[in-house]
């Protein structure tokens, strides 16, 4: 394994910018890395070898024609979740219904790291439409933890977090509808960041729940993530839902964060997500957070926000519901998969068989449930009660950030399950969601941050950070300062200790 | 208590136009039962003067000018398709009237 | 296939029932581009040429609404005298159908746009009647099917289908009448008008190329009949495919008589979608769905409110034209003329055209003498609209003046018109070509009638005999030989002055 790969994105950027190493090099370096592991991780889904040569090439042109990089990250390679559509590179969403299909255009997030200059090495694996915290409803197979690879890397974004704690890429955009960003960085050992609802364009991103999707970056730094947010945030006129404000100074606050301390800093502990479900070890390792959280100064209050606990069942009616609607284009007439079209069966029956055939089981299961909630007579009972839950969480945070600076809890009640422990269990799977959900409902913004390993079976944890809508610079200077304090106790970062990949699977 | 019937989930299938099969349906049948179960208590808190919200975004008004931008050709419209003919997407006879 | 529908006698199904209607009329604005996307909105042209991911329905794409498009739904539901949404929201629509590329229509559900208006509609007696505007909301269009295969290129027994998505995603408003009750015989007649009235309102508004023909305009006609003691409706009827004004007055009649046949026998009606056929002006059912439409309805997620300020309406409320029934009232003044000269004016849909020929210097009623005479029989001999003649008011209006210099008879003046409507030029270049201007050159007149007169000295005796009235046929000799260049008044002045001399 080459030394490169192990560095953070910022690190790479700084000698590729300096010109001591050049991004062909770097690239070269995690493609032989992908090439070494991915049989045993399966985070990509496609890698595109020719693309990342010629992106990187075009950015070492540059460089040596005096131009100044394209961006803080120009040169350094970056895994791209398969939901995010590619012109002339497949897009699959981790569905047999997509599989082959070529889009004829850039998502806003894609052009955007195109245009800074950053490295597409290929698209990661994923729960199929991004419904799972698994990555096991991908049609193309699971992918696998690093730190172990008997378990999930998380989900729906597993081959983006994989991808990076198997230093196979210095970065990873995920997409995070119900806390798929955060819990794979929790499970993995890896940051993520949901931002603010609006602040990354949903453009080009196939959705799964229109009003909770939002792109996010995934790295192995806090600094790195800072990086990559500022890079593919700001306001998009091709998403009528994209926030027409400036970026908030996230670079900025975590350079202060990790410099600094949290004096005068308020955080509030959320009293509902603790007690049953939730693993010994990870709950001491939360602990051992906040307590560092006020070693760095912060002032720590429990804080309660009665309507959490409503949380997850109103997002397995919204997100179904819309989901129900936005898979209805997979039909079979316009592109994608078509199966039946033999002559004998109508267009109905095509499309019918052909949804059959394309959808794996927790898609299906999903489509059903949002019709079943959209439907008149059940409506007002389910999706429209859902929507009030969703007015009382807002009103749950807007009365915490009153009080707080910023909300903590774990990112996910448990470390990484056992690949097959969950599938047949789809409650079971749900729960993986229970404390990331909420800042989707309400659109503000989240972060998990490694809080070392569980003591009972030595697997990451996850410290989640939340924020008010627009204020993601906050997550930042916590998520940095506590990323510091924490690396330093621990004499170093949490990732550089997963195990040596390569011949166990 | 929400209870959904093995004929309602095959209501569903259609609705949704999935041709699932007869071990599928009474899967489904089960599993849309628990999580129907379960997330029902959303109707434990949601009272009838709580606004419900559709958008997590406080804007409003956001248009577009009617400036044109540039469209796909017929061949990248058309390079997805399962089946083209004469410059448009070919598909199965259609049983079902417009609506 | 169907058999032949019973149907009553009309006289007996208004002496029996109250027929109870309901339009919805679709009307496609003329915007640049598509209703939540840049796309051109252009009728017609090679198929999908006009699309991109958006109104393709591609992964990924979102809609970004047409703020002209909002501007053009608010000023309609103004003109219509609705009360604009403070704040309203898009909804989907979900249904699966291959001319709707994402399987849902963009559209508004419970909160449309503009609300509770009314439009006035006057019949051909002049009669008024108040429709009652439901509501007018804004969706997009859908995609076009063309059925290969089978024999008919209709979509039963056809083998295939081919989709052209260039449509899908044009901005559509939806007009939507209350039940329009009480009007009994005359329900179809009010349909039409209604129609009628709408179309002319849009156009005044240039916010849609309203052609039926080209499905710019669309009606929908529910139809239901109660008995005349009745206190609830009837069920209804959806009568689609209405392609003309004709059309819908025709369906609405069809329907009357069929479902009242239906109802004498002891039959109900089927609430049902059918499917007007132009050629013999019936309707069809279409195949009977198993299971009730059920649309699951819910906001657009990707799509903000709309919540237009009233400073803005207040601004679009300026903009509105003069609407056509307050012109009406207006040029009746102005014009003096009585309820009848109007009407027959409206009727044959001249009220434009002969504004545009005072405008261009004639006077009222010489401009409408042309019109409504004259040009409503060319109009029919070749079977067009009034207005679709190959003759613009301008040159109504110099042919009068013409007339009015004494350059041309009012029978030269019709044949320049006949030259202009044959596409010879303007009426000038008509005059000139076919060598049209009156003789005024006495000298070669009175050559003509004295010849005439030499022709016929019986009748030169009897002018001179005092019947002056024989001189008529001196005169058309004399018109005759001078193919009618002549002015008869001149040559009757002079035929009186040879036979004297």
């Amino acid at each position: 394994m080459s030394e490169l790969v192990k560095l953070t994105a910022a690190e790479l950027a700084a000698k590729i910018h300096a010109r001591e190493v050049s991004a062909v090099e770097v690239t070269q370096a995690h493609l032989d890395r992908i090439a070494e592991v991915d049989d045993h991780v399966h985070a990509f889904l496609h890698v595109d070898t020719e693309g990342a040569l010629g992106a990187a090439k075009s950015v070492d042109e540059k460089l040596a024609a005096g131009e100044q990089p394209a961006s803080s990250l120009a040169g350094v390679p970056l895994a791209l979740k398969d939901v995010l559509t590619t012109e002339g590179v497949p897009t699959t969403c981790g569905s047999r219904t997509l599989e082959g299909w070529i889009p004829p255009y850039d998502a806003t997030v894609t052009r955007r790291l195109r245009e800074a200059g950053i490295v597409i090495l290929g698209k990661t694996n994923m729960d199929e439409f991004a419904m799972g915290s698994s990555t096991e409803n991908s049609a193309f197979g699971p992918t696998h933890n690093p730190w172990d690879h008997a378990r999930i890397p998380g989900g729906s974004g597993g081959g983006s977090s994989a991808s990076i704690a198997a230093f196979e890429a210095a970065l990873a955009i995920g997409t995070d509808t119900g806390g798929s960003i955060r819990q794979p960085g929790a499970v993995t050992g890896t940051v993520g960041v949901k931002p603010t609802y609006g602040g990354v364009s949903r453009y080009g991103l196939v959705a799964f729940s229109s009003s909770l999707d939002q792109a996010g970056p995934c790295a192995r730094t806090v600094l790195d993530a800072a990086l990559l947010h500022e890079v593919i945030a700001g306001y998009d006129p091709m998403d009528s839902t994209s926030i027409d404000a400036p970026v908030p100074p996230v670079v900025a606050a975590a350079r202060e964060g990790a410099s600094g301390d949290l004096k005068g800093v308020r955080v509030g502990v959320v009293k509902e997500f603790a007690g049953d479900g939730y693993q010994a070890g990870v709950l001491r390792s939360f602990q051992a957070a906040v307590e560092q959280l006020r070693a760095l100064g912060a002032e720590v209050v429990e804080v309660s926000c009665p309507h959490f606990v409503y949380a997850l069942p109103a997002y397995y009616l919204i997100a179904p519901s819309e989901a129900s609607s936005n898979l209805a284009r997979f039909d079979a007439m316009r592109y994608g998969l078509r199966v039946a079209d033999d002559g004998t069966h109508s267009a109905e029956e095509v499309m019918s068989l052909t949804r059959e055939k394309g959808f794996g089981a927790e898609v299906k299961r999903r489509i059903m449930l949002g019709t079943y909630a959209l439907s008149s007579g059940y409506y007002d009972a389910y999706y429209g009660s859902a929507q009030k839950v969703r007015t009382l969480i807002t009103q749950d945070f807007t009365s915490a950030f009153e009080q707080v600076d910023v909300l903590v809890s774990p990112t996910t009640p448990t470390t990484a399950f056992k690949i097959g422990e969950r599938v047949d269990d789809p409650m079971a799977m749900y729960l993986a969601d229970l404390c990331t959900i909420p800042s989707n409902l309400a659109g503000n913004a989240a972060m998990s941050v490694p809080s070392g390993l569980s003591d009972e079976d030595g697997l990451p944890v996850g410290l989640q950070i939340m924020a008010p809508a627009l204020a993601d610079d906050r997550l930042y200077r916590v998520g940095a300062a506590y990323e510091a304090a924490r690396d330093a106790a621990a004499g170093g970062s949490l990732v550089h200790k997963v195990p040596e990949l390569g011949g166990t699977k | 208590m929400p209870n959904i019937s093995r004929d309602e989930v095959a209501h569903l299938a259609k609705l949704a136009r999935l041709a699932v099969t007869d071990d599928e349906l009474d899967v489904f049948a089960g599993q849309l039962d628990q999580i129907l179960d379960s997330v029902a208590k959303v109707s434990q808190v949601a009272a009838a003067d709580v606004p419900p919200t559709s958008h997590s975004v406080p804007l409003t008004n956001v248009f577009r000018e009617d400036e044109l931008r540039p469209c796909l050709t017929q061949q990248q419209a058309l390079a997805g398709a399962p089946a083209a003919e004469e410059g448009r997407f070919r598909v199965p006879r259609i049983l079902g009237e417009e609506q | 296939m169907t058999a032949v529908a019973e149907l009553m006698d009309y006289a007996d199904v208004v002496e029996r029932f109250d027929p109870v209607l309901g339009l919805e009329v679709h009307v496609e604005l003329n915007t640049k581009t598509k209703m939540f996307c840049g796309c051109a909105n252009e009728f017609g042209g090679e198929p999908n040429t006009k699309t991109c991911p958006t109104c393709l329905g591609l992964p990924g794409a979102l809609p970004v609404v047409n703020g002209k498009a909002v501007e053009g739904a608010i000023r309609i539901g103004l003109a219509l005298n609705c009360e604009i949404a403070e704040w309203c929201r898009f909804a989907r629509k979900n249904y699966f159908y291959p001319d709707q590329p994402k399987n849902f229509q963009t559209s508004q559900y419970d909160e449309p746009i503009a609300f509770n208006g009314y439009l006035d509609v006057t019949l051909d007696d002049g009669e008024v009647v108040r429709v009652e505007i439901e509501r007018a909301h804004m969706e997009e269009d859908t995609g076009k099917s063309l059925h290969m295969g089978g024999a008919t290129g209709r979509i039963h027994g056809a083998d295939y289908s081919l989709l052209d998505y260039n449509r899908a995603g044009v901005p559509l408003i939806e007009i939507v009448t209350k039940p329009i009750e009480g009007t009994g015989a005359r329900a179809p007649e009010v349909a039409r008008a209604y129609v009628s009235a709408l179309r002319d309102l849009l156009r005044a508004l240039e916010v849609s190329d309203v052609r039926m023909d080209q499905g710019s305009l669309r009606c929908d006609a529910n139809v239901s009949l109660m008995d005349k003691d009745a206190t609830e409706f009837g069920t209804r009827t959806e009568t689609k495919n209405v392609n003309s004004l004709r059309s819908v007055e025709r369906a609405v009649r069809y329907e009357m008589t069929r479902q009242a046949a239906i109802l004498a026998g002891g039959g109900s009606i089927k609430q049902e979608t059918r499917h007007f056929q132009e050629a013999d002006g019936t309707t069809s059912g279409g195949r009977t769905k198993e299971t009730a439409e059920d649309y699951r309805y819910f906001p657009e997620p990707d799509l903000v409110p709309i919540a237009p300020s009233r400073e803005w309406v207040e601004e679009l409320r300026k903009t509105l034209p003069e609407m056509p029934a307050e012109r009406r009232k207006r040029i009746q003044t102005e014009w003096n003329l009585s309820d009848e000269a109007l009407r027959d004016l409206l009727n044959v849909g001249a009220v434009d055209l002969v504004a545009a020929t005072v405008e261009a210097g004639a006077t009222p009623d010489e401009a409408r003498g042309w019109w409504v005479n004259t040009l409503v029989q060319e109009a029919n001999t070749r079977e067009v609209e009034l207005a679709e003649l190959a003759i613009t008011p301008v040159q109504v209006a110099e042919v009068i003046a013409l007339v009015s210099s004494g350059e041309l008879t009012n029978k030269l003046a019709k044949e320049v018109v006949q030259g202009v409507l044959a596409g010879e030029g303007s009426p000038r270049e008509v005059v000139d070509k076919r060598g049209l201007k009156v003789v005024s050159d006495d000298s070669a007149l009175i050559a003509a009638v004295d010849e005439a007169l030499a022709a016929q000295p019986d009748v030169a005796d009897k002018i001179r005999g005092g019947k002056v009235a024989a001189a008529g046929a001196i005169v058309g000799a004399v018109m005759k030989a001078t193919k009618g260049q002549a002015d008869a008044k001149r040559v009757r002045e002079l035929i009186i002055e040879r036979v004297g001399s």
